[in-house]
């Protein structure tokens, strides 16, 4: 993340290397469809109308969107202060264990606005919980937070099953799920809301969750950017000795960036625990920790660009379904495969590229070329 | 008395087939993050690996032709994880997530698309498989009470990659600890700068020991789908590379602490099987899902310095720049 543009224009660095970068993934993508034998033309084409060409589609497309900008953003804060979340999956299936909690004990008793308040704090400090283990653990005993957090998956996964069979199971079911939660929790559906004031939609999974999302990118914003912890927090980011001599405790803005970062995770509970299933599963969170991090990276850790990333993907998983289910031989793993490879373009192999359009620049430069360039 | 024994010696054997691919991965953590390249696709190799070789002995019958094929895949996304952190000097753990999820994504891809099993692959025949060598007289001399018992189910009738894997074991740690490619190995993963000084290509050498990585965890995958099962099923890896990773932390990066704690980890695993809802004496009945989780729980503990303390290879993880 160095500022070290070497002659690159700005909307270079910021739009044209990501773009080259996502389609150099969806290229590669494309061969793999190939080579099964099927028609990426016709593949992109199906995708497309699955995920924006009928009712349903737009509604499931930014519900998808809503569990990526909530884990996009919780990769992208730890980003920014030079450290790698990969335990979001794990953050958000206990943020969603904390929301299904109050859901549980405390539904049929309280009104709406304070179960809804009430469902996001749970989410948000079971989620932080989850990550700060793993932070202190970095900071005050020396272990790398790649590798706890990883663990932390795991247990998570280990705790959540053992909850669901011997604890919160609904009795006399076979199947591991709590028993549903009270109608005066259920989050309200963005149709229920458009029929309220009259209008017509069809049902669909997106709720007023997405709201939150976006409440959460400007907040994320104003923190990151215009906020002195954020400040810290970026300048931790980019050199941690040096914070430390400006005077900056670099302990304590590990721990809070890593809470908030597990808090964000674990408001992916909110939007399938409360606003969809509305009771516990299992694997409700369905790898969407993971491609938080594709997201974040090809985000570039900025709200704006986590939004792009987050519909992007919201439109690979809807119109991924939609392709799964019209051409048999492309399955919905697709769409991971397609994640794996946005992850290794626009992060592992991010240098791959840049050199080379560095280059190109400094050479269409040298030219008097008469192209005014900010930056 | 006889019965308990005959438990104990089914259960250790149990535990030596579950550590098999663990062993293997463990040692191929060992040499990439020995040279400094962090790597937590291990995973994604071996189940790449066991997804090519399941295919390869479908399509051939031959178990050999499936263990070429899948170390050949498993080193060709080593060398893709060498090429992003090595050569344009991405984040290690960035690389190795996307080798992973890719992986996850694309065996599952293309064992629809080719075989039409929903994610598996054709059950495969016996001479397509490793099968279990029963070793000489196992039948005669497993009439003897105890080290019959002892010789007939531990020592013999594992396939033949359960023995390469713990004579890897000891291979490894000639290599790493008395060789002069492992010497320089371990130098380059401690100090880069001193390797280049001293005139050896960091690059070349890390790249080695990306492939002998690679090569490794091939076997595994290998083991897994062609020899402890007989075809492949989707996600069949269910984690087992992480918890290598676990394991080589747990031995602090050494090669014989790694195998022994991947020979506890195996043991868990087994044991777990064996004590599902029988009520221990003291602490009761111990949920399954506890043990399972144990060897992550422990690896957090060690790490935190709880349990001695284990430190990594110093330059593990940072890119070489050669200075101009």
């Amino acid at each position: 993340m160095s500022q070290d543009n070497n002659g690159l224009p700005r909307w270079a660095d910021v739009l044209l290397i990501p773009v080259i970068n996502i389609c150099l993934a969806l290229l590669v993508s494309g061969l793999i469809i190939i080579a099964i034998g099927e028609d990426p033309i016709e593949a992109v084409q199906i995708l497309l109308y699955g995920a924006f060409g009928y009712d349903e589609a737009l509604g499931y497309t930014l519900y998808y969107t809503t569990n990526f900008i909530f884990t996009g953003l919780a990769v992208a804060i730890a980003f920014h202060a030079g450290l790698f979340n990969i335990g979001g999956e794990g953050q958000a299936y206990i943020g969603g264990l904390g929301v299904g909690l109050v859901m549980l004990w405390l539904g049929p008793v309280l009104p709406f606005w304070m179960l809804f308040i009430l469902g996001i704090g749970a989410a948000a400090l079971f989620g932080a919980a989850w990550a700060y283990v793993p932070a202190y653990l970095q900071v005050y005993r020396g272990s790398h937070i790649v590798i706890t957090t990883i663990m932390f998956n795991f247990i998570a996964s280990a705790l959540m099953v053992y909850l669901m069979v011997n604890v919160l199971i609904e009795p006399g079911q076979m199947a591991p799920q709590s028993k549903q939660f009270a109608e005066e929790t259920f989050l309200p559906f963005i149709h229920e809301i458009v029929e309220a004031f009259g209008g017509e939609m069809v049902h669909t999974p997106l709720n007023i969750s997405f709201f939150w999302a976006l409440i959460c990118c400007v907040l994320l914003w104003l923190y990151i950017w215009h906020s002195r912890w954020g400040y810290e927090l970026r300048t931790v980011g980019f050199n941690e000795k040096a914070a430390g001599y400006a005077g900056i405790n670099y302990k304590k803005v590990v721990i809070l960036t890593m809470c908030i970062s597990g808090a964000l995770a674990g408001f992916v509970g909110i939007n399938e625990v409360q606003g969809v299933h509305h009771r516990l599963i299992l694997n409700f969170t369905a790898g969407y920790g993971f491609t938080g991090i594709a997201v974040a990276l090809m985000g570039r850790n900025h709200p704006v660009g986590i939004v792009l990333a987050s519909l992007l993907f919201g439109i690979l998983y809807q119109g991924g379904a939609e392709l799964a289910f019209e051409v048999p031989k492309i399955t919905r793993e697709m769409v991971v495969a397609i994640q794996g490879l946005v992850i290794l373009f626009s992060g592992a192999l991010a240098l791959m590229i840049r050199p080379a359009v560095e280059k190109l620049f400094r050479q269409f430069n040298r030219r008097p070329a008469p192209v005014a360039q900010e930056a | 008395m006889t019965d308990l024994f005959t438990v104990i010696v089914l259960t250790l054997d149990a535990t030596l087939r579950v550590a098999t691919p663990l062993i293997f991965c463990a040692m191929a953590g060992l040499f990439s993050e020995r040279s400094g390249i962090i790597d937590i696709s291990l995973e994604g190799k071996m189940l790449a690996a066991a997804f090519v070789a399941a295919a390869t002995a479908a399509v051939t019958g031959s178990a050999w032709f499936a263990m070429l094929a899948g170390m050949t895949v498993s080193v060709a996304l080593a060398l893709l994880h060498g090429l992003a952190c090595i050569t344009y000097r991405g984040n290690h753990v960035v690389s190795g997530v996307a080798i992973n999820i890719l992986v996850s994504g694309l065996t599952v891809v293309l064992g629809i698309a080719w075989f039409e099993r929903g994610g598996t692959t054709p059950p495969l025949q016996a001479d397509a498989r490793f099968m279990p060598l029963e070793w000489p007289l196992a039948e005669t001399l497993g009439q003897i009470p105890l080290l019959g018992t002892i010789y007939k189910e531990l020592l013999s009738g594992h396939n033949l990659l359960v023995y390469v894997a713990l004579l890897i074991v000891p291979l490894s740690w000639w290599v790493l600890f008395r060789s002069r490619f492992g010497l320089r190995l371990r130098a380059v993963g401690e100090n880069p700068q001193a390797v280049d000084t001293a005139g050896i290509s960091v690059a070349f050498l890390r790249y080695r020991a990306v492939i002998i990585c690679g090569l490794l965890c091939g076997l595994a995958g290998t083991y897994l789908s062609i020899a402890q099962n007989a075809s492949f099923t989707r996600d069949m890896t269910a984690g087992q590379g992480y918890i290598a990773l676990a394991a080589m932390i747990f031995g602090k990066w050494r090669p014989g602490t790694a195998l022994l704690a991947c020979l506890l980890f195996g043991l868990l695993d087994a044991v777990a099987i064996r004590l599902q809802g029988v009520p221990l004496p003291v602490v009761g009945e111990v949920p399954v899902q506890l043990i399972q989780a144990l060897p992550y729980i422990l690896t957090v503990i060690l790490l935190a310095g709880f349990i001695g303390k284990a430190v990594a290879p110093k330059a593990i993880g940072m890119p070489y720049v050669k200075e101009r």
